[in-house]
């Protein structure tokens, strides 16, 4: 009888191993036997494998999969390819698939476990890459994932590399993973820390702080002191990173008040619905986007640049039709050009909320806004950066257009001495007319760059509006210089306060100093002197 | 001196005789409104539909009024025609009370579906207790409240925030250590972070590896949040942000996020405020991973959600109309209210109130909403990841239904307290004194 069990359990051992055998024929056939359970575990544990598995077509299976190319029959146990052009490969062999039946396939699912995997694995598989921007993508995934498996590949790229700036990542990834490895010898350890400390950065940073509990004590005071000297160097990098997001800010607040510097400064009308042509500017982007995906999907990236002449015409003309039907019987009389105006605000608002809906319309960022890049330790980003200068260019242009040209000759006259201007035959009631619609038009122009970074809803302007006439006050009214100094004050103070106060506390403490800064100087920082000042 | 006064005096006579057409014709309309309200049952809907908060809420008002037309089809409610009042509250939450009180008394109406922000329904309770009548508040909110005359079909913490973090702390989740939790600076993010807060040190979190930063509404420059957070997230655990971020400060808050290339397998952000709507303004594809946590996502797949999708597509006459997580608790708090008129076959607001306890409707994702003794509703939690088309694609669901719990047990003013308006007949019992009234 034990005789019997012995027997059939043997058997049955016997019968196991013939049975699973194709299935078992190596850790690559297990890796894709893992994708067909529909588990993000498995999944996971499959690209594992699949990153030793040294098989060639290993690399092509982690990129279907990050694309979501990779099928699997749930009930066959098989896994394919699937190529951009629809035809199927059967993963198991990498010869292409006949008589599939793709109804019951399904797309293997990747959650953000399975994406760390997936990098990972890419990681190790794309160390050789012929191209140097993966190999260098490669280096940093092993970096971050510090796979002490994928050490021999690691050291082998490292020997064939050619390109300093991949070398030098190769030697930190490497570096990262013989740190933490408590095998290897004490001295390499220590050299460890150096290439790591060279790198300078957060993440050498984070790794030295963590270095493990039983390293050898050279090991621990090396990364102690390169920890030190690290922190010192990154908080000089910090105070730069401020700065720069300062201006970046300060740039925002400059674009968004230059057009008031026209109105509210040079004209003396406070003007509330100076926001909704900021908003009205980022409507038109969003209109111009629509029409180059339906006629010209091709012409995306010059999309901006298309819609900033559209967006000043517009709200210069938008302007233009305000002054001439409001605003113009107003003059003098503040209190109710604020409530006109105001009124005027609410209608756009509403106007557009009816058109266009209350929910956010996306504006997308054309590719050479996307991305940043890094200079030593401050990562500026394409966006901003061309924010800055695009900033710039408009302050230039209005500052030449003010000196420079007839129109901005007689503008200055009409706002110095309007009955002057008007005896020398000026047409005074014209150039009102023009600088509004000028105001009006370069806010439409800010609209464009604003719907880079926030949202293009009816309520942008509001958001805007506020900071708007602070900056021109604080920097002085009737003072294109005096808007730019304010602006970047403001923004550099604002992001220096703000990781020490939040940013709600920042924003109250900014408000309290310029409150008490107009309080000493009630003309704002660069006041006009002589007769101007009466205007 | 005589010009002087006759100008005055004919003027008063023209302003007696426009007020005396005036009031004939209030009196007009004023008869002709009873003689139609026979026949109809009015609701109000008290959803903003101008200002900051219109472009959440008109999506609401449009839900009403699309389940109102859904119910007329079918022969309305006890044999009755629904009429539905819409009132813009317009942004301003003193006018939220303003307009309920004008619903409940001027236009009579049954129930009122309405409110977003906690400060809104704040605004409005001592109007509904007032006059006694029902708010069906369809929105997740930070607890800590249960009324008599309220019924919330949105997410209770329970039902949203602590399984999105429990979620994270599993090995699917990326067993996350370190957290920051990321508001704007108002009372339902203050006091879901309390709740988290205190959540996270129950199991083990300790105060260093715990940020919590506020900001204020509309906030769009981010760029040193995003970058402090990043600095945050390389200490070298696992991080990731909770974020009761709310309404338009989202978009810049990703937009910044993908620009300062901080990914979804980096350093992951959960969020609660941000639902299909949301992501219809953005451009979706760096935020691939991020995560949600609600009750209910477009893309679940079940007969009764696809139904609804289409008939919604179909009423508002827009083939990419989102569907999110408010909607469905409007959906079933319409229907919880439908359902419990029929079954007392009155619209009394006292004998509603009764009968809503108990009452099951069909949820959009192929469970049931039952409503509590506590005035909450069993939902299921699903977190989703963003997808690059807008959608989310759903990673995780709870085992079954989660019970609404009005009062969060992690907090220690509220933990020994109860809600029950059937047995106990009080929204604050406490289980310690035994006595009705609070803490």
């Amino acid at each position: 009888m034990r005789l019997a069990a012995a027997f059939l359990a043997f058997a049955l051992a016997v019968l196991t191993v013939v049975v699973s055998r194709p299935a078992m024929a190596g850790p690559y056939e297990d890796a894709l036997a893992k994708f067909t359970t529909e588990s993000y575990a498995d999944t996971d544990e499959g690209l594992g494998l699949l990153a030793t598995s040294g098989n060639p077509l290993a690399v092509d299976i982690v990129e279907a999969l990050a694309d979501g190319r990779l099928l699997f029959n749930a009930d066959a146990k098989t896994v394919y390819v699937k190529k951009a052009d629809g035809s199927l490969i059967d993963a198991a062999t990498g010869q292409p698939a006949t008589g599939v039946d793709e109804a019951a396939l399904k797309p293997v699912r990747a959650n953000n476990r399975v994406r760390r995997a997936i990098e990972a694995a890419s990681g190790a598989l794309s160390l050789m890459n012929p191209d140097p921007a993966k190999r260098l993508a490669a280096a940093q995934a092993v970096f971050k994932s510090r796979d002490a498996a994928a050490r021999p590949a690691l050291e082998t790229a490292l020997s064939r590399e050619s390109d300093p700036q991949v070398k030098a990542a190769l030697a930190s990834a490497r570096a990262a993973i013989v740190l933490n490895d408590s095998a290897s010898p004490e001295a390499d350890r220590i050299a460890a820390v150096d290439t790591i400390a060279g790198a300078g950065n957060q993440d050498a940073l984070a790794l030295l702080q963590n270095v493990p509990a039983d390293a050898p004590a050279g090991v621990k005071t090396a990364a102690a002191s390169a920890v030190a000297s690290i922190q010192h160097s990154l908080a000089i990098w910090d105070v730069a990173q401020n700065i720069w997001y300062g201006l970046s800010l300060g740039s925002v607040l400059l674009l968004a008040a230059i057009g008031l510097a026209i109105t509210f400064g040079v004209m003396g009308v406070i003007n509330m619905a100076h926001g909704e042509m900021v908003m009205l500017g980022a409507y038109v982007t969003f209109m111009v986007q629509e029409a180059i995906r339906t006629y010209d999907p091709g012409l995306f990236d010059a999309s901006l640049i298309i819609a900033i002449p559209i967006a000043f015409l517009v709200t210069g003309l938008i302007g233009v039709v305000i002054e001439r039907t409001v605003i113009r019987f107003l003059y003098g009389r503040p209190l109710e050009t604020l409530l006109a105006t105001w009124g005027i605000s609410l209608i756009l608002q509403q106007a557009i909320r009816t058109a266009f809906g209350p929910t956010n319309r996306e504006v997308g960022a054309p590719s050479w806004m996307s991305g940043a890049f890094e200079i030593g330790h401050l990562s500026i980003t394409y966006g901003r950066l061309w924010i800055i200068v695009f900033a710039g260019l408009v302050f230039l242009a209005l500052l030449g257009t003010l000196r420079l040209t007839r129109i901005g000759l007689e503008m200055r006259a009409v706002t110095q001495n309007r009955r002057m201007a008007a005896s020398m035959g000026i047409r005074t009631n014209w150039v009102d007319a023009m600088t509004f619609g000028l105001g009006s038009g370069i806010a439409g122009m800010a609209g464009v760059a604003l719907s880079q970074i926030d949202n293009v809803s009816p309520n942008l302007g509001q958001s805007y509006i506020i900071d708007s006439f602070l900056v021109v006050v604080f920097g002085g009214v009737g003072n294109l210089w005096g808007t730019l100094v304010g602006a970047m004050s403001l923004g550099v103070a604002n992001k220096l306060l703000e990781p020490y106060a939040g940013a709600v506390l920042g924003k109250i403490a900014l408000l309290v100093i310029v409150i008490l800064f107009i309080q000493k100087r009630p003309r704002g920082l660069f006041a006009l002197k002589g007769r101007a000042i009466e205007a | 001196m005589l010009k002087l006064f006759s100008e005055p005096g004919r003027f008063a006579g023209r302003l007696v005789g426009r007020v005396a057409a005036g009031a004939a014709a209030l009196a007009l309309i004023g008869a002709a409104v009873p003689a139609k309200a026979e026949d109809t049952i009015k609701i109000g809907v008290l959803h903003s539909l101008s200002g900051t908060m219109a472009i959440s809420e008109t999506t609401l008002k449009d839900t009403v009024l699309f389940l109102v037309d859904e119910q007329n089809k079918k022969g309305g409610v006890l044999g009755k025609k629904i009429e539905a009042v819409v009132v813009d509250p317009a942004s301003n939450w003193p006018l939220f009370a303003e307009k309920a009180r004008e619903l409940i008394t001027k236009d009579k109406v049954a129930v009122v579906f309405g409110c977003w922000t906690s400060v809104s329904r704040k605004s409005v309770l001592p109007v509904f207790k007032e006059l006694n009548s029902i708010l069906f508040y369809p929105v997740q909110y930070e607890g800590e409240e249960s009324e008599r005359n309220v019924f919330y079909t949105g997410a209770a913490p329970n039902q949203q925030a602590i399984p999105a973090v429990d979620y994270l702390m599993s090995k699917d989740g990326g067993e996350v250590k370190r957290w920051v939790l990321a508001g704007t600076d108002y009372v339902y993010p203050r006091t879901t972070n309390k709740i988290l807060e205190a959540y996270l040190k129950s199991k083990g979190v300790k105060d260093e590896d715990i940020m919590i930063n506020y900001t204020p509404f509309g906030h769009s420059d981010w760029q040193t949040i995003v970058a402090d957070i990043k600095k945050f997230g390389s200490a070298g655990k696992k991080t990731a942000v909770v974020s009761t971020i709310n309404g338009d400060a989202n978009v810049p808050f990703y937009k910044e996020l993908g620009n300062q290339g901080i990914k979804a397998t980096d350093i992951p952000v959960v969020a609660f405020s941000v639902g299909e709507e949301e992501l219809a303004g953005i451009d979706t594809k760096p935020l691939v991973g991020h995560l949600a946590a609600w009750n209910y996502f477009q893309s679940i797949d079940t007969p009764e959600n696809k139904a609804f999708i289409e008939k919604w597509h179909e009423y508002t006459k827009n083939p990419k109309r989102t569907t999110n997580d408010p909607m469905e608790a409007t959906y079933i708090g319409f229907n919880a209210w439908v359902a419990a008129v029929e079954k007392v076959k009155s619209t009394d607001a006292d004998k509603v109130i009764d009968a809503l306890p108990g009452i099951k409707v069909p949820n959009l994702t192929g469970g049931t909403a039952e409503v509590l003794p506590n005035h909450h509703i069993t939902k299921p939690v699903f977190i989703g990841e963003i997808e690059d088309n807008g959608q989310f694609d759903v990673v995780w669901k709870s085992k079954g239904l989660v019970p609404g719990d009005a009062w969060s047990d992690f907090l220690p003013g509220s933990k020994d307290l109860e809600a029950d308006w059937v047995k106990l007949k009080c929204g604050n019992f406490n289980t310690v004194t035994k006595k009705c009234g609070g803490a």
